[in-house]
């Protein structure tokens, strides 16, 4: 590629003890003078000069700017906001000079808990609170000794401020760029100090995102933009089943359609290769395939879910067990028991997966949107016949990313390679919105039995668990995690049951099939919470109990967890009649190390149609770095989560996935969006997840506020009509 | 040869007239601000306006758009100087920012007709914008800001 900036990075580990910190070194090597594809966003990098680059975070240019290069992928949750106020916040910058820059693949980048690089499981600022931190404070310490130097006075005399550094003397005020070459020939220091928090001036304060402005005026740029010279569209016909192979194909009427190039025969299927996006998918519509449609052709959701209830009929592997449950449930003065189930589920990112390659005899070049880029690096090279230093993943923007773009898999990356290969030319893989939905990859389908016995008070004494669905794990590089048959995906959110019933079971059948599945925002929580916390309003109501009274009672050991349940219920009136013709409904749910508890208020028309009026939120994560991105993401997790709650659902028939688009796959629309309002605990705990914990209380507390408004039991979603 | 006026520059285009305008703006013009998100004119993410009106491009023929003024994403302004595009920013409503072109390109033409909308309003003029992200309450919020920037609140 030419306009390109190629990057070598020297590795130089210099591992503060236990912290984990890794330095290395930069070095950027310009070729040409400007990029038209996946560099920085417009208006957001430019080109350094001769940067200052202490480690792989920073670089600080001889005009003052200051580029921090972001390791986390950017798919809405703000990474590329909130990351760099940790290091600008260290390194005492400007904040109006900060310019961000995606990480190329290396591992200077990988995840601190996870070991690769990776943007997942709400993770990002619990990665990176300390390494950007000391990055930026790195940084600072190199500043300020390269002024002391020029002046010939003791670094201690000086500080750092706003991009300067500061000196007692007369004209002893530098700016960080004016000290870049300077710094550069510094040692790099180890055990940097971080601040106080209390002295903090970035983090904990809203702040505005940085990538606003190149998403108002069209200017972002997201993998479905990039354009490298000599590329070719490419729209590919997959099996309608999944499992399914191409047996034969007539190409003719495709390879007529003006504008197509050629059609190949890939391990997905048949691929059409056009000059644009419209030639491809004319031609594809063009093709006549004959496909053997393998063990799955039979496959029907009305059938899983029949073995799926039958199973959950017996306990399974136990995930978790506390006193006697068996014993308690007998000596019970009341018992209930209760089925619950939830479909599978596509992510449904507003970008349809893409992917653009560059294949040549020795190296390869990536542009897309992904939030796994060691392993679709590795999977890349193993498709191309290269060592994974040979290929180069560029991280664009992502058009939402919910997980999809975190596939162990690495489907929509290895089948790109793949084309490219077979086409022998650069080539850009479009999925359809259609291809998007049907792609697999869901969030699994379950089936949750649950059961509680109570006291002659209404207090549970005993609560069973029996969890029926898919591993998401298993087959993967990450089945290594589970253990003992249990893959904790699968069992989170129920497993760890806050509340204190001292006689506890949670067990698990795992169930097998050949429809993909994968973590879809809030994972296992996403159905765990639901059938949780709506089971646990049954629990109330059979025992007589206000059901925020009898969480409070419940979760005595859990002040964190209680203290959103307080602040929600405060917020949100409960206990006050809500406006006429509506109900209030409670959940709380504890995931990704947040707490979160949510009271939604709900109506049901005549129709059994549900309206979501206002849905208010509480939420403990620890210490804050944007809270308006705290805000955010609970917004759109409440928004996610209703979508999920009230609309969608993937089945199959005949081994077929029958949902298309966004008509028999709805979103929740403008319409339909609720008033919501976000409280945040004041925190000094170390920060937890903000991306997914918005999810999984929503829906329960929705269908908790239909049971108060209308008295009847919502345990299967999607919702749809009550009645 | 088809003639596009778009964002006000007269532009010769070679396509098949079939193609919808949105692979033309994005592929042959190198407009990509304007998005796809459906194909089926079910998620606005491809809207722009033709003649000032809010269509969806993704099905709309390109033929059918020869002659017409064209305003994409990149024509609203061309410094950010527009009032939905300092609401945006101030209020900060993009996420993933995917579909943000889309409904600004929607609200736009909302503004346009309506220099004091309701939330009733914004219902109707939005409902055809889907954001998977959930920013439906900042766009609301946003759509207001705008509104009163417009009218020449501060």
């Amino acid at each position: 590629m030419t306009n390109e900036m190629k990057r070598r990075s020297f590795l130089k580990v210099s591992g503060a003890a236990g912290g984990g910190l890794l330095i290395s070194l930069f070095l950027p090597e310009v070729i040409g003078a400007g990029r038209d594809a996946g560099g920085p966003q417009p208006g957001m990098a430019a080109l350094p000069s001769l940067p200052f680059a202490p480690n792989a975070f920073v670089r600080i240019g001889t005009d003052d700017s200051v580029t921090v290069i972001v390791n986390k992928s950017e798919m809405g949750q703000g990474v590329y906001t909130s990351l760099p106020m940790l290091l600008a916040e260290e390194l005492e910058a400007d904040w109006s000079k900060i310019k961000v820059e995606a990480a190329p693949v290396d591992a200077a980048y990988n995840h601190t808990t996870f070991g690769i690089q990776m943007t997942g499981g709400s993770t990002s600022t619990a990665s990176e609170w300390e390494r950007f931190r000391k990055a930026g404070a790195t940084a600072r310490v190199m500043l300020i000794a390269a002024a002391a130097q020029n002046w010939g006075v003791d670094s201690k005399a000086l500080r750092a401020e706003n991009g300067f550094v500061i000196g007692p003397g007369s004209g002893q005020r530098a700016s960080f760029g004016s000290l870049a070459d300077a710094a550069a020939k510094i040692e790099v220091p180890k055990d940097v100090p971080l601040k106080d928090p209390k002295d903090f001036k970035l983090i904990g304060k809203a702040t505005r995102r940085l990538d606003t402005p190149s998403k108002v005026n069209g200017s972002a740029q997201f993998g479905l933009d990039v354009k490298i010279p000599g590329m070719m569209t490419v729209v590919v016909a997959r099996s309608p089943v999944f499992g399914g192979k191409v047996a034969s194909f007539n190409a003719d009427a495709a390879k007529a359609v003006k504008g197509v190039r050629n059609v190949l025969q890939v391990p997905s299927g048949v691929a059409v290769i056009a000059e644009g996006f419209w030639p491809a998918k004319l031609g594809r519509d063009k093709l006549e395939i004959k496909w053997d449609e393998g063990a799955s052709a039979n496959l029907s959701t009305v059938g899983m879910r029949e073995q799926y209830a039958g199973l959950a009929q017996k306990p399974g592997k136990v995930a978790r067990k506390v006193g006697d449950p068996a014993k308690a449930m007998a000596r019970a003065a009341k018992m209930i028991t209760a089925e619950y189930e939830v479909p599978y589920l596509a992510h449904a990112p507003m970008e349809p997966l893409n992917c653009v390659v560059d294949l040549r005899s020795d190296r390869c070049e990536i542009w897309t949107g992904t939030q796994f880029q060691t392993g679709d690096r590795a999977a890349a090279a193993s498709v191309a016949g290269l060592k994974p230093e040979q290929v180069q993943i560029h991280t664009t923007l992502l058009g939402g990313g919910f997980g999809r773009r975190a596939n162990p898999a690495s489907d929509f990356v290895i089948e790109a390679v793949q084309v490219a290969k077979a086409a022998k030319a650069p080539v850009k893989v479009v999925w359809t919105r259609e291809d998007d939905t049907r792609g697999g990859y869901y969030r699994p389908m379950w089936y949750d039995r649950l059961g509680a016995g109570l006291d002659a008070q209404g207090n549970p004494i005993a609560w069973t668990h029996t969890i029926v669905g898919q591993s998401i794990m298993e087959g993967t590089p990450f089945a290594m995690f589970i253990k003992d048959g249990i893959d904790n995906a699968s069992v989170e959110g129920a497993a760890d049951l806050l509340y204190g019933v001292p006689n506890l079971q949670v067990d698990l059948h795992t169930t097998r099939n050949a429809v993909p599945v994968l973590w879809w925002r809030s994972v296992g929580h996403s159905h765990n919470g639901f059938a949780v916390e709506a089971f646990f309003d049954e629990v109330a109501h059979a025992g007589g109990k206000d059901p925020v009274e009898l969480r409070r009672t419940l979760l005595a050991n859990q002040p964190r967890m209680r203290g959103v349940l307080d602040l929600v219920a405060e917020k949100s009136n409960w206990g006050k009649p809500p406006p006429a013709g509506r109900a209030r409904g409670v959940a709380t749910h504890f995931s990704f190390d947040s707490y979160v508890a949510q009271v939604a208020e709900v109506s049901v028309e005549k129709n059994g149609a549900v309206r979501v009026h206002r849905v208010v939120c509480a939420v403990d994560c620890g210490r804050i770095v944007n809270p308006d991105t705290v805000k955010a993401q609970m917004e759109g997790g409440i928004i996610f989560g209703l979508t999920a709650a009230l609309k969608d659902e993937i089945t199959l028939d005949r081994g077929r996935v029958q949902q298309r688009n966004f008509h028999d796959y709805p979103m929740l629309r403008m319409n339909e969006a609720p008033e919501i309002e976000v409280h945040i605990m004041p925190s000094t705990e170390k920060p937890t997840g903000v991306g997914e914990p918005g999810v999984p209380p929503v829906a329960p507390a929705v269908a908790n506020a239909i049971f108060a408004v209308t008295g009847k039991r919502v345990r299967k979603l999607p919702i749809g009509l009550v009645g | 040869m088809i003639t596009l006026k778009v964002n006000g520059k007269a532009i010769n285009v070679d396509v098949d007239p079939a193609t919808p305008l949105l692979w033309v703006l994005r592929e042959t013009i190198g407009l990509t601000g304007t998005k796809y998100g459906c194909g089926v004119a079910q998620c606005g993410a491809c809207t722009v306006h033709l003649n000032g009106e809010a269509i969806r491009s993704c099905v709309k023929r390109v033929a059918d758009a020869a002659g017409k003024e064209i305003t994409t994403i990149e024509g609203l302004s061309t410094d950010l100087s527009h009032p939905l595009q300092k609401a945006w920013i101030e209020i900060d409503v993009p996420q993933c920012g995917y579909c943000q072109s889309g409904q600004i390109m929607s609200a736009a033409v909302l503004l346009a007709e309506n220099s004091q909308p309701t939330d009733t309003d914004i219902d109707e003029a939005m409902t055809g914008n889907i954001c998977r992200c959930g920013t439906y309450p900042r766009i609301r919020k946003a759509i207001h800001r705008a509104a009163e920037m417009k009218r020449g609140g501060t």
